[in-house]
């Protein structure tokens, strides 16, 4: 980037009779999409943001965010967590041990990259689908449930938990493993061989190598994913409300149904409130992500 | 004997790796697999039968669902070329120092989750529902947002392998109009970022749920959630049918992806 910027500035300072005009009217370049983002992303958050310190007569009020003091919305946000830190950690750990083994291969082979675009759909693509893909699998019908309970092994023996939280827990996993593989994957590329054999030109064994070289190394990047596999679990939407009809078991499905309900419980301060919680939290997490990810990307070239 | 134990450890790896990538395989697989088992059940849950498939063309609201998901997709990723490729280019050819902040807008939806941003969304579609249009395509507007980090970041992987600056002097200092820079000079230098963006464009657009449910709009994904409630089959058939398409785009990018790579190898040169 800085090779492309600095011709550029070397050319513009070679021609400063225009500069001071054209500068003005370049501007204008940028306008469309400005303009745009403007409207569709900055006004709703500005609508989010406005809306959550304004009671229903038109007055500046923190009483949207009693709300959050409700108990259905405080066991909605105290579960969204819960599954967040049970899937993020899961996940990470699961993730990583799949990032190493798919690294182990050859960078250009077919299977890695049947794996990183199959972790692609599944990390990003949607949650609907996720949640039938399991209902068909370990669901009361599912393929895998009816098999395993014709051999006498009947995991529902205590209920249905696959609509409940720790029916969640297992589906978030889905897309919270492939996610791990996309973001970890490049660190894991970035640890050079010739550090092993450094390692063990100086004595050490696998347990030293991983120990004291790449164990600090990749530290960094497997708390960004975590992190960052956090920040997802925590604002998934699509995959709860497919599986759970009757919502609200998660904070989103709160949002959901205060921004939009059917049953006429719709309180748009409410949701504005809620969404500015989440907007807070997704926020700091990525905060510290993006730091952790500089700190990996340091070594990373 | 250090000789042995590289061959043991090397061994264990091979194994090691083997283990973890039939089991991954298995956990990825066996869920897609059941999905199209659940969706060919006859009734007799014993024969085997392409029914649920067959009469995916049936249901009307499906039908409708899908062709307005695939309009949304190719709008979106217009939307998204026409906004991106132009202020991208023109950002690097004139205002250099804006750069940093035209990539700090498009990395922002990250951090807003699109079930916070229908809440910032909602009071709008309802006042372009009266004023404008409530057809369903409207979404397109918010899908744009949605693909905008993940349509950057591969549309800056294309431009930063080109050189923009000389390549749109020469072409101006033919005679070139912006018109003809940008369609004749600049996209077929990165046709490859533009097909990233624009494959993970349709791709996010087919899968999304969120926006379009809170809103009020049934698309693909909406209707197979619907449709989940009344005809599991019907709608595991269409869900995996999606799935398997999201893949196979995903892997055409990533064979498009490797090809910019060596291009660019030799163009260093």
């Amino acid at each position: 980037m800085t090779a492309a910027g600095n011709p550029a500035l070397a050319i513009t300072a070679g021609r400063p009779k225009e500069g001071g005009r054209r500068f003005s009217l370049d501007w204008l370049g940028t306008v469309p999409f400005l303009a745009y983002v403007a409207v569709f992303l900055f006004l709703p958050t500005l609508i989010i943001v406005a809306g959550a310190f304004v009671s229903a007569d038109g007055g500046v009020t923190l009483g949207n965010f009693s709300a959050v003091t409700r108990s259905f919305v405080v066991r909605a946000a105290l579960n969204s967590m819960l599954i967040s830190l049970v899937t993020a950690v899961i996940g990470a750990a699961l993730g990583a041990i799949l990032t190493y083994a798919i690294a182990l291969g050859s960078p250009n082979s077919v299977l890695r990259r049947m794996v990183t675009s199959a972790c692609g759909v599944l990390a990003q693509f949607g949650g609907v689908t996720l949640a039938f893909a399991f209902l068909a699998t370990i669901g009361p019908a599912g393929f895998v449930y009816v098999m395993l309970k014709d051999h006498g092994i009947d995991f529902y023996g205590n209920g249905y938990w696959i609509y409940d939280i720790r029916g969640l827990e297992v589906v978030y996993l889905y897309f919270q493993i492939p996610l791990m593989v996309l973001v970890f994957l490049p660190a894991v590329d970035g640890i050079k061989p010739q550090w092993r054999e450094a390692t063990e030109s100086l004595g050490g064994n696998s347990w030293h190598y991983w120990r004291y070289v790449a164990g600090p190394l990749l530290f960094p990047a497997f708390l960004g994913g975590t992190l960052l596999l956090f920040a997802n679990s925590f604002s998934a939407f699509a995959t709860a409300n497919a599986l759970i009809n009757q919502g609200g078991i998660i904070l989103p499905q709160q949002i959901s149904n205060y921004v939009s309900s059917e049953t006429g419980g719709a309180d748009a301060g409410v949701a504005q409130a809620l969404a500015v919680l989440m907007i807070v939290i997704v926020t700091l997490v990525t905060v510290v992500y993006s730091l952790l990810q500089r700190r990996t990307s340091r070594w990373l070239q | 004997m250090k000789a042995g134990f590289q061959r043991r450890r090397r061994r264990n790896l091979q194994i090691f790796r083997a283990i973890v990538l039939i089991a991954a395989g298995l956990y990825f697989l066996v869920p897609i697999g059941a999905m199209f088992e659940f969706s060919t059940r006859a009734n007799d849950q014993v024969s085997r039968t392409l029914g649920a498939w067959k009469s995916i063309g049936t249901f009307p609201d499906l039908v409708t669902a899908i062709t307005a998901s695939i309009e949304l997709a190719a709008i979106t990723a217009v939307v998204m070329l026409v906004l991106l490729v132009p202020t991208m280019v023109w950002v690097r050819l004139k205002l250099p120092r804006l750069n940093r902040i035209v990539e700090f807008v498009c990395l922002l939806p990250l951090t807003i989750p699109a079930i916070v941003l229908v809440v910032g969304l909602y009071p709008m579609y309802l006042w372009m529902g009266t004023n404008l249009s409530d057809s369903i395509l409207t979404l397109s507007f918010a899908y744009v947002v949605l693909v905008l980090p993940y349509s950057y970041r591969a549309l800056d992987a294309g431009l930063s392998a080109i050189d923009v600056k000389t390549l749109s002097e020469a072409a101006r200092s033919l005679g070139a109009g912006w018109l003809t820079v940008m369609t004749r000079v600049i996209a077929p230098n990165i046709s490859n970022a533009i097909l990233n963006a624009c494959l993970l464009s349709v791709a996010l657009v087919l899968g999304e749920y969120t926006i379009a449910l809170n809103l009020f709009y049934n698309n693909l994904q909406v209707e197979i959630a619907q449709l989940g409630r009344t005809d599991a089959a019907v709608s595991i058939a269409v869900a995996v049918a999606s799935l398997l398409f999201a893949f196979v785009l995903l892997t055409i990018l990533s064979f498009v992806g490797r090809g910019r790579v060596v291009a660019t190898g030799q163009t260093g040169k």
